[in-house]
This record gives C-alpha cells, sequence and structure tokens, in this order.
C-alpha cells in the first residue's frame, strides 16, 4: 500500500510541476526522464522481474515509432486512434519473439543475443521497404495540437509522459503483489522449480513479454509524437535497447520505482558532464562513462540496493 | 574564444521559472550578442559536426575582429557551443539549453534528422535557426517561419547533376549510356538515388543498377565485382566520406574504370582531405556538390587560413557554416535589434550578396535560399577544379576518363 | 564476367572477409566462454588496436604485419590489466554489472579516442594496398588473402595454448567449473584476467590484418560487434574452430546475401542465420551442449 501511495505522491508532484516550472529546459529533461523511466520499466518487466534479458528491446520501441508514423502519415488516421493499435503490435511483436525464443528454451546471453537479432532484423526490413520510407525514415506533420497527440507546449508532453510512466509503476506494482506477478518471479528465481510447482513457464514468460513489448511500443509512440521523425536507426538501433537496460539495471532490476531512480540518476548524470570542457569534444563523454563504471562498482544492486537490506 | 560558463542546471531552474524565452530587449545594453553553434562534435558524425564548429568559429572571430554588429553598437557575437552527440534528442535538449541562455540565433545542426528536431524544438521559442548543410527537402518543407537553409537541397542538387552530366555527356557526343549508382541507405543517399533513377532514363540514360549499402560498409568487393559485371559507363556514388573512400580504393584495386564516376553530393570526392591522402584514386573523379566561387579571392584565403592549421581541410562543412554566419551577422545588422522575431524577417527578407558562394543575393522562400546551386568538380592533378557551369569553371573538365 | 565467374569471387571475397570476422571472433568467443560475460567492448578494444598499429606504421614506419609481435603482447597486457583493475573489481561477479561495466569502458575508449586523435578517419597505405592475387577468374586483395592465413594461425596457435599448456588446462578448468577450480587451488581472478587478456590479444592480431584494407576512427569498432557476436554464437560460443568456420560461414552469407538480395538487405541472411542457429541449435556449430 504504501507503493501505491508513493506512486501517486510521484505523480502528483510531477503534475504540479508545470506550475512551478516554466523553463522549456527544465521540462524538456523531467519529459526525457519520464520517457526514459518508461523505457527502463518496460525492459524491467522482462528483465528484473522476469529474469529474462534483453538486449534488442528497440524491436517493441521501433514497431510502436513505426505503426504510429505509418498509421498517420500513410493512412491518415489520428494518433489517438493509431495509440492502441501500435501498442497491440507491439505486444503482438513481444508474443512473436517470445513464442520462437521460449518454445526453443533460449535463456540467459542465448535469450539476448537473439532479441539483439530480432531487431536488426527489424531495422534492416524497416530499411527496405517503401511503406516505412526505407531509408528516408517517416516524418508526421507538423499539428501542434492535442487532437493529434502533438501538444503545443511543454506541459501537455510532460503529462502525456506522466501518465505513460504511472501506468507502468501501476504495472509494476501489480507484478510485485499479484499472482501472476509471484509466478513470474518464480520462473526469475528458479525455473525448474517454478514448474515443478505447477507454473505454466512458458505463458507466463509470453505475458510478461507482451506486456514489456506493449510498453516499450507506448515509449516509441511517445518518442515519435514528440520529435516527429522516425528512420531505421533510430527506431531499431542499439542505442534505445542500451538506454532502457541502463534505466533498469542501474536503478535497481525487479523493483518498482527502479527504472525511475536508474533513468533520474543518468539523465542527471548527463547534464552534469554535458557541459564539462565543451571545447575538447568527447571529455564530457569520458566522464560520463567513467562515473557509470563508478556507480556501478558501489552500487551492485542499483540505487534501489541503498534502500533495501536483502532482497 | 569564450568559454560560456558550465551550466549548474538546478540553480539556474529556480532563477528561470518564469521566463521561458529571455527577450533580450529587456537587458541593458548588450555587449554581446549570444549565437548557438550546434553541432555532431562527438557520435558517428563527429567528423563532419567539428569542421562545421570550425567554419562557425573562423566567421564569428572574423566578425567580431573586424568590430562587432555595428548597428547595435558594436555588440559581439558569443558562440555557444553545442554538441548535438550525434542524436536527434540530444540536439533537441541543447536548442532548450541555448533557448534558455539567451541565444538571439542558431546555426547548425549538419546531419538531416537531427536537423528536423533542432528547428522544430527551435520554432517553438521563435528562435532564428539556419541549416548549415542538412540537404533534405523536408527540413524547409514544414512551413516553420524560423528555419532557413543557406545552402541547397538534394533535389536542386540532383537536378543540377542530372542536367549538368547530360550537357557533359552530350559535349563529348554521348560516349555515355549506361549508369549505375551505388547509394548509403540512409536520407540523404536513398533520397538522392530516388531522384536519380526516376529522371535519368528520361534523358535516355539506362539505369543498370542501384546499389544500396549500410553505413558503415566493411568491404566494397562484392559491390565492386557487380559494377565490374555490369560494366556501366558511369558510377555514381551518393555516400559519406568513409564509404567513398573505401569503394573507390577497391575499384582501383579490381582495376575497374569506368567512363566517369560522378559523384552527387559525393562523401570524399571534393574532399581536399581525400585527395591529399588517395591522389591516384581520386585523380579524374566528378562530382556536384557545395563549393566556393573560385573566382572570389576571399575564399582562397579563408582556404590559405583553414589549411595553415593543423589537420584542417577546406570542406563544405567549414566554408558552409562560415557563410551562414555571415549571412546571419548581416541579418542582424540590418535587424538592428538583437530580438528573435527581428532577425527572422530580416533573414526572410534577406538579399545578401557578401557570401563568396556561386549564389546569387539570397532571397528565401519557405525558408530556401532560391539562388542556392551545387556545382561540378573534378579531381586534376591532384586539385580538385571546377568544370561547370562554364561562369565558374576553372578549367575543361575531361570525359571520358581514362587512367 | 560470368555468373558463376561472380559467384567464385563472390565466396572467395567472403572468405577472406570473413576471416577477419573470425580473428575478433576468436577472442570473443574465449572470453564468453571462459568468462561467460558477453564483452560490449570488444568494439572498442578492436578500434584501439588499429590506432595501435596505425600508428606504428605513420611514427615508426612498422609495416603492419611486422607489428604483430608488439601488437599481440600489448593488446594482451592491456586486456589484462582492464580485467584486473576495472571490470573484475567493479562487477562483484553479477553479469547485469558487467554488462555496464564493459559498456562504460567502451564510452571511455571511444570517447578517449576522439579526444587523443579527433575523429578523422586515418588509413594506411603500402606496398601491397592495391596489389591483388588471382585465383581463378577472381582477384582477391593480397591483405584480404595474408588475414586469411592469419585466422588459420591465429586458431591453431590458441588450440595449441588450450589445450597442450598448463593455463589452457587451467582455463579449461575454470571454464567449466568455477567454483571446483577455485578448491583445487586455481587462482581464479588470475585465470580470468589472463583469458581476457589473451581475448584482447587476438584483437591485436585482428587489428594487424584489417588496417591494410580498411581504415581507423574513434566509431570504427562499432561496425564489427554484432557480426562478431553473431560469429560466436554460430560456430559455438567457447570454441576456436567454431569461431573460424563461423567466420568464414558469415562472411560468405554475407557475401552472397549481398548479390542475391542487394548489400542493405543482404545483411538480413546474417541475423536470421544467427536467430535460426540460436533457435535450433544454440550450441552453434562446434560448442559443448549446454
Amino acid at each position: 500500500m504504501r507503493q501505491l501511495w508513493l506512486i501517486g505522491a510521484f505523480a502528483g508532484a510531477v503534475a504540479l510541476m508545470p506550475a512551478f516550472v516554466t523553463s522549456g529546459a527544465a521540462l524538456n529533461l523531467a519529459i526525457m526522464t519520464l520517457y526514459a523511466a518508461l523505457l527502463g520499466q518496460a525492459w524491467n518487466i522482462l528483465g528484473g522481474f522476469g529474469g529474462q534479458f534483453s538486449f534488442g528491446h528497440a524491436v517493441f520501441f521501433g514497431t510502436g515509432a513505426y505503426a504510429m508514423a505509418v498509421l498517420q502519415s500513410g493512412f491518415g488516421l489520428n494518433a489517438w486512434l493509431a495509440l492502441p493499435l501500435a501498442l497491440a503490435l507491439g505486444a503482438a511483436v513481444g508474443l512473436l519473439v517470445g513464442a520462437l525464443s521460449f518454445r526453443y528454451g533460449l535463456k540467459g546471453s542465448y535469450f539476448a543475443l537473439v532479441t539483439l537479432a530480432f531487431a536488426e532484423v527489424f531495422r534492416i526490413l524497416a530499411n527496405t521497404f517503401q511503406f516505412t520510407g526505407a531509408g528516408v525514415g517517416i516524418q508526421i506533420p507538423l499539428r501542434d495540437s492535442a487532437a493529434d497527440m502533438q501538444f503545443a507546449g511543454k506541459p501537455g508532453f510532460l503529462y502525456a509522459a506522466l501518465t505513460l510512466v504511472t501506468a507502468s509503476l501501476l504495472v509494476a506494482w501489480w507484478l510485485k503483489r499479484s499472482r501472476y506477478g509471484a509466478w513470474l518471479q518464480a520462473v526469475r528465481d528458479n525455473e525448474e522449480s517454478a514448474a515443478a510447482l505447477g507454473v505454466d513457464v512458458f505463458r507466463v514468460k509470453l505475458g510478461a513479454i507482451a506486456i514489456s513489448g506493449a510498453l516499450m511500443s507506448a515509449g516509441g509512440a511517445f518518442y515519435l509524437q514528440y520529435f516527429r521523425y522516425i528512420d531505421p536507426h533510430i527506431a531499431y538501433g542499439p542505442a534505445i535497447s542500451v538506454e532502457a537496460l541502463l534505466a533498469a539495471i542501474v536503478g535497481g532490476m525487479g523493483t518498482v520505482f527502479g527504472p525511475l531512480l536508474g533513468a533520474a540518476a543518468l539523465q542527471l548524470l548527463g547534464e552534469a558532464t554535458r557541459g564539462l570542457l565543451e571545447q575538447t569534444p568527447g571529455a564530457n563523454l569520458i566522464a560520463y562513462g567513467v562515473l557509470l563504471v563508478v556507480v556501478v562498482m558501489f552500487l551492485p544492486r542499483g540505487i534501489m540496493g541503498l534502500f533495501e537490506a536483502k532482497r | 574564444m569564450k568559454r560560456t560558463s558550465r551550466r549548474r542546471f538546478l540553480a539556474n531552474t529556480a532563477a528561470l521559472a518564469g521566463s521561458a524565452a529571455l527577450p533580450l530587449g529587456l537587458r541593458a545594453q548588450a555587449a554581446s550578442l549570444k549565437i548557438g553553434v550546434l553541432h555532431p562534435v562527438t557520435g558517428f558524425l563527429a567528423y563532419s559536426g567539428n569542421l562545421c564548429r570550425l567554419g562557425a568559429q573562423l566567421a564569428i572571430d572574423e566578425i567580431n575582429a573586424a568590430g562587432g554588429i555595428k548597428s547595435l553598437g558594436g555588440a559581439k557575437l558569443q558562440a555557444v557551443l553545442g554538441d548535438a552527440q550525434s542524436k536527434p534528442e540530444v540536439g533537441s535538449a541543447e536548442v532548450e539549453r541555448m533557448n534558455e541562455q539567451g541565444c538571439a540565433a542558431i546555426v547548425g545542426a549538419y546531419a538531416s534528422a537531427i536537423c528536423l528536431a533542432t528547428t522544430q524544438a527551435a520554432a517553438k521559442y521563435n528562435i532564428p535557426h539556419l541549416v548549415d548543410v542538412g540537404v533534405a527537402d523536408q527540413i524547409v518543407q514544414r512551413g516553420l517561419k524560423n528555419t532557413f537553409r543557406f545552402g541547397p537541397g538534394y533535389k536542386v542538387t540532383a537536378e543540377t547533376a542530372i542536367n549538368q552530366l547530360h550537357i557533359l555527356n552530350t559535349l563529348a557526343r554521348k560516349p555515355a549510356r549506361t549508369v549505375m549508382i551505388i547509394h548509403e541507405e540512409s536520407l540523404f543517399g536513398t533520397g538522392t538515388a530516388n531522384l536519380l533513377s526516376s529522371q535519368l532514363p528520361g534523358l535516355g540514360y539506362e539505369v543498370k543498377e542501384v546499389i544500396k549499402h549500410a553505413n558503415p560498409t566493411r568491404d566494397f568487393n562484392n559491390i565492386v565485382l557487380r559494377i565490374k559485371a555490369a560494366n556501366p559507363d558511369i558510377v555514381i556514388p551518393a555516400n559519406y566520406y568513409n564509404e567513398y573512400a573505401l569503394l573507390a580504393r577497391t575499384m582501383k584495386q579490381q582495376n575497374v574504370v569506368p567512363k566517369a564516376i560522378y559523384s552527387v553530393l559525393g562523401g570524399a570526392a571534393s574532399s581536399y582531405k581525400f585527395v591529399k591522402e588517395y591522389a591516384d584514386v581520386a585523380n579524374g573523379v566528378i562530382d556536384v556538390n557545395h563549393w566556393f566561387n573560385p573566382k572570389d579571392k576571399r575564399a582562397w584565403a579563408l582556404k590559405k587560413k583553414v589549411d595553415a592549421m593543423k589537420d584542417q581541410f577546406f570542406t563544405y562543412e567549414v566554408f558552409l557554416n562560415y557563410q551562414s554566419v555571415h549571412l546571419l551577422a548581416d541579418a542582424i545588422e540590418r535587424a538592428r535589434s538583437p530580438k528573435r522575431e527581428d532577425i527572422i524577417a530580416a533573414l526572410a527578407s534577406s538579399t545578401w550578396n557578401g557570401h563568396f558562394m556561386p549564389y546569387a543575393a539570397t532571397r528565401f522562400v519557405d525558408g530556401q535560399n532560391q539562388s542556392a546551386l551545387p556545382l561540378m568538380m573534378q579531381v586534376l592533378k591532384g586539385d580538385i577544379r571546377v568544370v561547370l557551369p562554364n561562369t565558374y569553371a576553372e578549367t575543361e573538365p575531361v570525359f571520358p576518363w581514362r587512367a | 564476367m560470368t555468373e558463376s565467374g561472380i559467384l567464385f569471387a563472390s565466396v572467395l571475397n567472403g572468405l577472406t572477409t570473413g576471416a577477419v570476422y573470425a580473428l575478433i571472433a576468436l577472442g570473443l568467443t574465449l572470453i564468453y566462454g571462459v568468462l561467460h560475460i558477453i564483452n560490449f567492448a570488444h568494439g572498442a578494444a578492436l578500434m584501439m588496436a588499429l590506432y595501435g598499429v596505425y600508428f606504428l606504421r605513420e611514427k615508426a614506419g612498422i609495416d603492419p604485419y611486422a607489428s604483430l609481435p608488439v601488437m599481440v603482447p600489448a593488446m594482451f597486457a592491456a586486456g589484462y590489466l582492464l580485467y584486473r583493475f576495472v571490470i573484475g573489481k567493479a562487477s562483484h561477479g553479477k553479469d547485469e554489472n558487467i554488462l555496464l561495466v564493459t559498456l562504460g569502458v567502451s564510452i571511455v575508449l571511444e570517447n578517449l579516442a576522439l579526444l587523443l586523435w579527433k575523429s578523422d578517419t586515418r588509413s594506411i597505405e603500402t606496398a601491397y594496398t592495391f596489389s591483388t592475387v588471382a585465383i581463378g577468374s577472381a582477384m582477391i586483395a593480397v591483405p584480404k588473402v595474408v588475414a586469411f592465413g592469419g585466422a588459420l594461425v591465429a586458431t591453431a596457435v590458441l588450440l595449441a595454448i588450450i589445450g597442450l599448456t598448463d593455463l589452457g588446462r587451467a582455463i579449461r578448468a575454470c571454464a567449466g567449473e568455477r567454483q571446483g577450480a577455485k578448491l583445487v587451488g586455481i587462482d581464479v581472478e588470475h585465470v580470468f584476467a589472463m583469458s581476457f587478456g589473451i581475448g584482447l590479444a587476438c584483437l591485436g592480431a585482428a587489428a594487424c590484418f584489417l588496417l591494410p584494407a580498411y581504415y581507423v576512427n574513434p566509431q570504427v569498432g562499432n561496425g564489427f560487434v554484432l557480426i562478431a557476436f553473431t560469429v560466436v554464437v554460430l560456430g559455438g560460443m567457447g570454441s576456436f574452430v567454431g569461431a573460424l568456420a563461423g567466420g568464414f560461414l558469415i562472411g560468405v552469407v554475407e557475401s552472397v546475401g549481398g548479390l542475391w538480395l542487394g548489400e542493405s538487405l543482404g545483411q538480413i541472411g546474417i541475423f536470421l542465420i544467427f536467430i535460426a542457429v540460436l533457435l535450433f541449435r544454440p550450441r552453434g556449430l562446434f560448442g559443448a551442449r549446454a
């Protein structure tokens, strides 16, 4: 229950932000942090709670982004109508990848690598077909209206991101307390024992990857609405996959708030190092990399590890 | 070059809460005007990004040395450097920062995908954004009032290239009938290739094959094999520096010598770096690309300056950014105001002819400079010479080419 | 050129390109096989090695092949130290942390290279850069043929080390049974560091063979990482013969696939094979049963 209060307090605090903060840069930072938290939480559902590490989560992200882009620019569908379709497609791709991988018993690094391969396959396909714009990508028309899910001001996007992140937090919370969540965590901790106890391992994992896929594609949809342009490299490239797992692992896998804390920490780290030595390109990123290693060295269970005695 | 103060984010947020856009007119007699200089100086576009930054800074230093913006009492331009890290979302975030720091305008961001994001972000605050290179035509087709591009987009460049190829071929009594297009797979390559392959047949050329390749491509032997097999009269590459160089090297290695290598926005073809490092391979290569007016002494003076710098080359990244900043300065002079909307108005009505590009005076329609056009160059005797159009030609083209 | 002539040349190109993939994968498969970690820093390490070969040539005039005796030990030392003082220390043995640490290391290395040597692409030119060898109707670049030989030699050397030396025995012990190895008194951390060192030493060799036909800049490693993983998986994680065979196979698939489907779409063949192998034969061609 306490966690529910925390989620509510968090949502409330962020919702109030625009009343006190009008700095575009600050709001942008908040929006990008929420966006990163969404990606991280999506990864966390499968990786943290489910124990199935994925290196290719971009496959879901890109699907959501392209679905939104194609439906809007190719079929003229309104963004709000396109969104549920994008989420459904994300879940469907999750089921596809999951059905293949889990049916053949892929685990650990093997599963991680197969997701990476799927992301690459989708990237190459997106680069080939005309309906995804091939190498040119897709740009959706600039509308600046809430009716088209392109909010005129930053607060609109902040609320959109907040809604998605809160939903993802609630999903994580539900996983922590529900029977399904217990099954999932049991599968993570020891698949054989879970199976022996009567858990339908295959279906449980499938459920997790579908949820994870849907949330991740929501992230892709958000990216498209915010930046209005997508191409195969952005959509299915390794950068997104890395961003998702970074936030979740640094924050603390298998926890409700981990990805949020991880996203916040990484964004702040990026901001803090951004302006460093700007005359010397690369210096700031060296600092970022070093600090990342240091953080991992001292917080082996992520930031949430500071709050939890033992798991 | 002034160093901007490191942004102390948390402190600034509190201080700046309540001011989304900082109207510069409210500041007491600003002695300097902040200009955002935003490029991908890290990540996979770092090489080009750094050259872009150099061009912009050279212009800013020159303007300041000559007394700054005279109509604003000699206000100096102050560069606010930004790194887009080769990612659109980082470019956007940098625009936010530049807005907070009160930039009157932004110049950047080299790559089309990044420019799409940064111009949009700048539009929210009505910050004039000069697109230095970004050749995708979508950039100036969104109805954004703040976006201005000094140089040509890929449609104009590809069409010019097609027409000039036809002229070249006709003048030489049409030795070439067949072409083969090798392009990189992303926005610029695909867009250019699409235009070429749809319009060339209309002029009587057979497009034997269009080969799309990835960035990076590790090996060009197979592509060269196919060139050998198809035996086109003309090979048309449209790709970035590394791949262009590797393709050219491999063609030489496999002894594939078409009647011409005719690049459109060739990544390395009109690059002094390429010509210096691969003299044999580069010889004879033709390129339709951004270039300066070879009859203008100022261009050569700047080239001399850049050549004197260690490991720097006078590339299009440098001179397009250099010109864009001068264009901006001219607009600010005419605007007689540091305010963003005034600068935008001045740019929109700009008829600036103080550049050393082969363009007439600037004339912006929907943000695109209508007078912008590319030139055709050929590498001859280890140097890059303009060969078409005649007004700017330094020498006769050698077509067809025999090694 | 005839159809079969093109195909023949394409296959040869694939074999020689694949040889370089094999050289890169040899190190990766050892690191995975022994330490069970997916080394995200492999591409960045390759990049550093390429710079090493470049500077030895530009500053000291040493031919890339002649710099093998310098590069291989240097990369070995770098790998050993990197593992001993950074990766081993920071990860506390947890898989996900090792991932992040190697990721952090790759960010640092890439940007360090950017800082020190700028983003310019650099390449070398040697007497044999443009020479080719005629094999049947095909003309294959000399550096690529040499790389082919190099891959065979490197595989043999690695097999010898693992199979015949005490160190090799210790490595096999640690790979198979970490706890057991500790119990019999093997300094596991030292063995891991040695393995990581050997893995990076392979990159040193790979760089010597790759640079004459390619180039170097700070981002160059990224283009090889995915394909190296594919080769490792196809060949079987932990198998050197597998890395060699996998490299050749992937090289040929890439080459012929490019011919058939176009260079861009042809890449898909690699990843479809990757997925198929993972699904239907995860131990790869030569890997041990899980």
